[in-house]
């Protein structure tokens, strides 16, 4: 059976804020003609390479490129020491925590390789095969040393030391001797053993995830001229071209001025492109040879060097009383942060339980360094493996106490004014709406047949706010230009031309959305937390309301009546008092030359009141007990979105945070050889689901509207990817009595457990 | 690496006696992305699409004849023949996404020697033969004896695969073939089984084959199945045995795909699944 998707309807009282115009940069798109990052070709344009470790581990003991450089083509060549040594520290950017040193580290290595695919050397050549030859031409001289890549054992104390300098944070005392571990992070709040002391049931198991890859369709790719005047130009896909900028020019020892970033269209980033990779690499190398180079990364190298999110091990325990309260959580989780400090465990361990009210929470967090290549953002950092453990043991307590999975979930639901589980104090938020939108749905009470199961769970993110810019033209013929400084990664031209209609009265059509670059709007943080519909949306609205301001003055001056006099309605100048024929945006636009110039605003905000999002879904497989296969027979999603701007990209970001929930349940994983070696580093045996693996998701959009937004905007990126591991553990659970607690719950590892299992 | 695109089957074996790092390929869809993965250019490409006959998809007497480079997409759309060797059919549909199925073909499945290929063990439970041409003209073999190992063949440097041989089935048979990926398509066999069986009028088994991939360097037979089940009805009991047997035949190895007590089980499950539809075939056959 296929449910049909609901949604509200328009908020009456809005004209635009959500319908489902056509997207703007759709046709564009469809068609091929919109141009990623590998699509742009310059005039005398070279190819750059990049040479990457082959070991898992090793120091560096020497590098000559002499050979390559005396090469047939070869333009440029450069290793680590053509790029400055940076100071540790520094401020973060957008959501991304970063540290110079270790990023300088890792976009070109130094005296060590930390991972296989690590960066050393590149090479700009007049063709890619003579790029290739020339990488081969280099000689590097390795010491191999042991590797680790499970967290455990990289927290043993007999590990291989990844980084001598790194001392724990976080620990007192101060350790006197490096580890691997860079952080622990605590939440601890009210009495735990009270807490468990209280409770009736208590569960408690161990849970470990594999690292998985973003997956995104587009390889990094990037387009880098530097000119005679030493100034740089850098086209590329990312989810920010002003992070770009920065990390470019810092990494160069430059001025970030002195890189001017034009945004390409985006195919797919999910916070793995929150950073840089090969984008400084090829300026420095344009530099040398005075001409552009494009580096264009393999599939292979995005996976070896690229991306991922953490592996994890994770220990829980969970009490509750006999009526299904919760009163106590502890545990531990170690996160592998790759080659460099910096896992979402913190996020992990805020997340897990954020949707519930409970008082009395202990738990820590590892930030674990391991020998693969450094994590990066990906859709909700580390909520979804933590939430993976929390929400597979609240279905246990809630199956133990006999209660119904989803009226466990209300009877112990977060709510306004309470105190969340991470700290601060929740704002008006809709998780319990999402919950009962689930138990009210048709799929809840499907009959299921032999072998089949149903699970559910839910999620929490926290969604961010931060620097956006943006600036709107109205241009001659009364139609606007919104100009704004964030990549379109899920739809967000479409949601800022409706916001602009809104608030300016015009057709969404008569709005032209545009990603500017670097040098034509103001800073804006990268695309990431789900928060451009809210904070860029802040911007643009804000933009547009000093545009409607300067068009009522406009109109008051021309009637030479009072500014109050002057209201704006649908797109038009009125006279409050009803004399004066009403002037559109178009009659004053064709007249601003008359009336003060041209007619635009600019508008910058760094935004706070970012509304918190939940989703709550349910899961139905059938469960092969041969074969130990899964299919995915049905499966719901209902999400808080605050407003739904334009509810076809809310609900496309639903399901595509569920699609890749599944495939992270089912079936993706980092395979790595005993040398340290990924073994599958494509979509072959990388396996992502396919169309066909997956059924519709159907979609609830829940509006329980945001605060801290005029039009209650929550975000929507993120939230989807963070409860389908569980579901679907929960789903397996109900079709075979199983609990998985390891991921990928791929056909070998589900047979083995009804064969464990005596089936 | 030069490419050339002969036309006939004597300028193939004249490209191929004049370059001992000449290398065949027919929709080049495993040979272009080992390629790119890094398998060392040979000295010419010789691409087989332009033969007439090697592109060939024809009945001849009691005989199906399928030209080496003939792409998958067509079985598919013989009707007849998808009628008589639905299992074979099913093998080759199999190979990649609807677009390689344009490409892909069944000789260059069986050429391509991947121990995991699909269409092998369809083509050996129906006895297929392939025919070779080399310098001393043509010869052939059976198919079973084209793979040596993954990733060689007993096919000479100058010879190369003409075209595949299958005779029509005779009444009461069919055959079924069936692959275990973890996912829906767009994957690699974890294992495969193909079946072949014909019944006699009561419903017991007069013959039957089957042949199990990716679970051993080459195709696997299963002789025990024949022992077990000729003369008998399918039963549960009898198809039980066939698994364990099924089992016990492979020669299996850990990989990113699988685990050897993996593929020994759902070998089992997958023969008596294979044989089972090929056996409601062959009753609907009848």
């Amino acid at each position: 059976m296929t449910v049909t998707a609901t949604t509200t309807d328009p908020q009456p009282g809005y004209k635009w804020v959500g319908t489902r115009p056509v997207r703007h940069d759709g046709l564009d798109k469809v068609t091929g003609r919109a141009r990623y990052g590998a699509d742009l070709n310059l005039p005398g344009m070279l190819i750059g390479a990049v040479l990457r470790s082959p070991h898992a581990h090793a120091r560096i003991l020497s590098i000559d490129t002499s050979a390559a450089e005396a090469m047939e083509g070869v333009r440029a060549v450069v290793t680590g020491a053509d790029f400055p040594m940076l100071e540790s520290g520094g401020e973060g950017s957008g959501e991304e925590y970063y540290d110079p040193l270790d990023l300088c580290r890792n976009v070109m290595a130094r005296d060590k390789v930390l991972y296989e695919g690590h960066a050393l050397a590149a090479v700009a050549a007049t063709s890619r095969r003579e790029a290739l030859a020339a990488l081969a031409a280099i000689e590097v001289d390795y010491e191999v040393l042991p590797h680790v890549l499970d967290v455990s054992e990289a927290m043993a104390p007999d590990a291989p030391i990844l980084h001598e300098d790194l001392i724990t944070e976080g620990v007192e005392p101060v350790p006197t001797t490096p580890s691997n571990v860079a952080s622990r992070y605590v939440i601890d709040r009210g009495d735990i053993e009270k807490g468990f002391a209280e409770a009736d049931v208590i569960v408690e198991r161990e849970f470990v995830t594999q690292p998985v890859h973003q997956g995104y369709i587009e390889p990094h790719a990037v387009v880098a001229d530097v000119g005679e005047d030493g100034k740089a130009t850098v086209f590329c896909s990312s989810q920010g071209h002003f992070m770009v900028r920065a990390h470019t020019a810092e990494l160069l020892g430059w001025e970030p001025s002195r890189v001017k970033v034009i945004p390409a269209e985006i195919g797919g980033g999910f916070g793995g492109k929150t950073t840089v990779y090969v984008e400084p690499v090829a300026t420095r190398l344009s530099q040398k040879a005075g001409r552009p180079v494009k580096i264009v990364m393999t599939r292979d190298e995005v996976f070896r060097a690229t991306g991922p999110t953490s592996g994890c091990k994770i220990r829980l325990k969970v009490g509750a009383t006999r009526d299904g309260r919760l009163t106590a959580v502890s545990g531990s989780m170690a996160y592998q942060a790759g080659a460099f400090k910096g896992s979402p465990v913190s996020l992990g361990c805020m997340c897990a339980f954020a949707p519930y009210t409970i008082e009395n929470v202990f738990l820590e967090g590892f930030d674990v360094v391991v020998n693969m290549p450094k994590v990066t953002a990906y859709r909700a950092p580390g909520a979804p493996m933590a939430s993976f453990a929390s929400e597979t043991l609240l279905d246990e307590i809630a199956e133990r106490v006999g209660m119904d999975p989803l009226e466990f979930r209300l009877h112990n639901a977060a709510e306004e004014g309470v105190r969340s589980v991470y700290g601060p104090i929740h704002k008006r938020i809709g998780f319990r709406e999402t919950v009962e939108a689930v138990r009210d749905h048709p799929h809840y009470s499907i009959e299921l047949g032999p072998n089949q199961g149903r699970g559910v769970a839910s999620g929490f993110w926290f969604n961010f706010g931060g620097s956006s810019s943006a600036t709107v033209h109205i241009n001659e013929d009364g139609t606007a230009s919104v100009l704004t400084g964030s990549p379109d990664i899920g739809g967000s031209r479409a949601s800022m031309a409706l916001m602009a209609a809104e608030e300016l009265g015009i057709d969404v059509y008569d709005v032209t959305p545009i990603v500017s670059d670097t040098e034509s709007v103001g800073y804006t943080d990268v695309t990431g937390g789900s928060r451009v519909t809210h904070a860029t949306g802040l911007a643009v609205i804000d933009a547009c309301r000093k545009v409607v301001a300067d068009l009522r003055a406009r109109a008051a001056m021309v009637w030479d009546v009072d500014v109050d006099e002057v209201e704006w309605v649908d797109g038009r100048a009125q006279h409050v008092s009803g004399d004066r024929a009403p002037m559109t945006t178009r009659d004053l636009a064709a007249d601003a030359a008359g009336t003060g110039g041209p007619i635009t605003a600019s508008a910058a905000v760094n935004a706070r009141g970012a509304g918190a999002a939940f989703s709550t879904q349910v899961c139905d497989v059938e469960v092969d007990p041969e074969t130990g296969y899964v299919k995915i027979l049905r499966y719901t999603t209902a999400q808080d979105a605050g407003r739904a701007i334009h509810p076809s990209y809310v609900e496309g970001q639903m399901q595509g945070g569920v699609a890749q929930g599944i495939g992270w349940a089912l079936n993706e994983e980092y395979i790595f050889d005993a040398d340290g070696t990924m073994e599958n580093p494509g979509f072959l045996d990388y396996r992502m689901p396919v169309a066909s693996d997956l059924p519709m998701i159907d979609t609830v959009i829940v509006e329980v509207p945001n605060p801290g937004h005029p039009y209650g905007v929550r975000g929507v990126g993120e939230v989807g990817i963070v409860p389908p591991m569980a579901a679907v553990a929960n789903a397996i659970h109900d079709a075979t009595g199983l609990r998985l607690s390891e991921l990928p719950m791929s056909p070998v590892k589900v047979l083995e457990a009804i064969g464990a299992n005596g089936g | 690496m030069r490419y050339v695109a002969p036309t006939s089957i004597e300028e193939t074996v004249s490209v191929l006696a004049g370059d001992v790092r000449a290398q065949v390929y027919a929709g080049a869809t495993d040979f272009i992305p080992q390629l790119r993965m890094g398998r060392p250019e040979p000295g010419v490409a010789v691409d087989l699409k332009r033969i007439d006959r090697l592109t060939d998809l024809r009945r001849e007497g009691d005989t199906w004849v399928i030209g080496a480079a003939t792409p998958s997409a067509r079985l598919s759309e013989e009707e007849d023949l998808v009628a008589e060797l639905p299992g074979l059919v099913e093998a080759a549909h199999l190979i990649g996404s609807d677009q390689i199925q344009s490409r892909a073909s069944l000789g260059g499945n069986l050429c391509n020697a991947s121990p995991a290929a699909d269409s092998v063990p369809a083509m050996v439970v129906n006895d297929g033969r392939a025919v070779i041409a080399g310098p001393a003209g043509m010869r052939t073999i059976p198919v079973a004896s084209v793979v040596t190992g993954p990733g060689s063949t007993s096919l000479a440097t100058d010879e190369f695969l003409v075209e595949l041989v299958f005779d029509r089935p005779p009444p009461r048979t069919a055959d079924a073939y069936l692959r275990f990926i973890p996912r829906t398509e767009m994957d690699i066999a974890v294992v495969g089984a193909g079946a072949r069986l014909t019944l006699d009028e009561a419903g017991r088994c007069q013959e039957v084959s089957v042949a199990l991939g990716a679970v051993a360097p080459t195709v696997v037979m299963v002789p025990a199945a024949a022992d077990i089940l000729v003369g008998n009805p399918l039963t549960d009991e009898a198809l039980k045995r066939v698994a364990a047997e099924a089992s016990a035949v492979c020669n299996p190895i850990d990989d990113k795909r699988g685990t050897k007590a993996y593929r020994r089980q759902v070998a089992g499950v997958l023969a008596v699944r294979a044989l089972r539809l090929a056996a409601d075939r062959a009753a609907r056959t009848g």
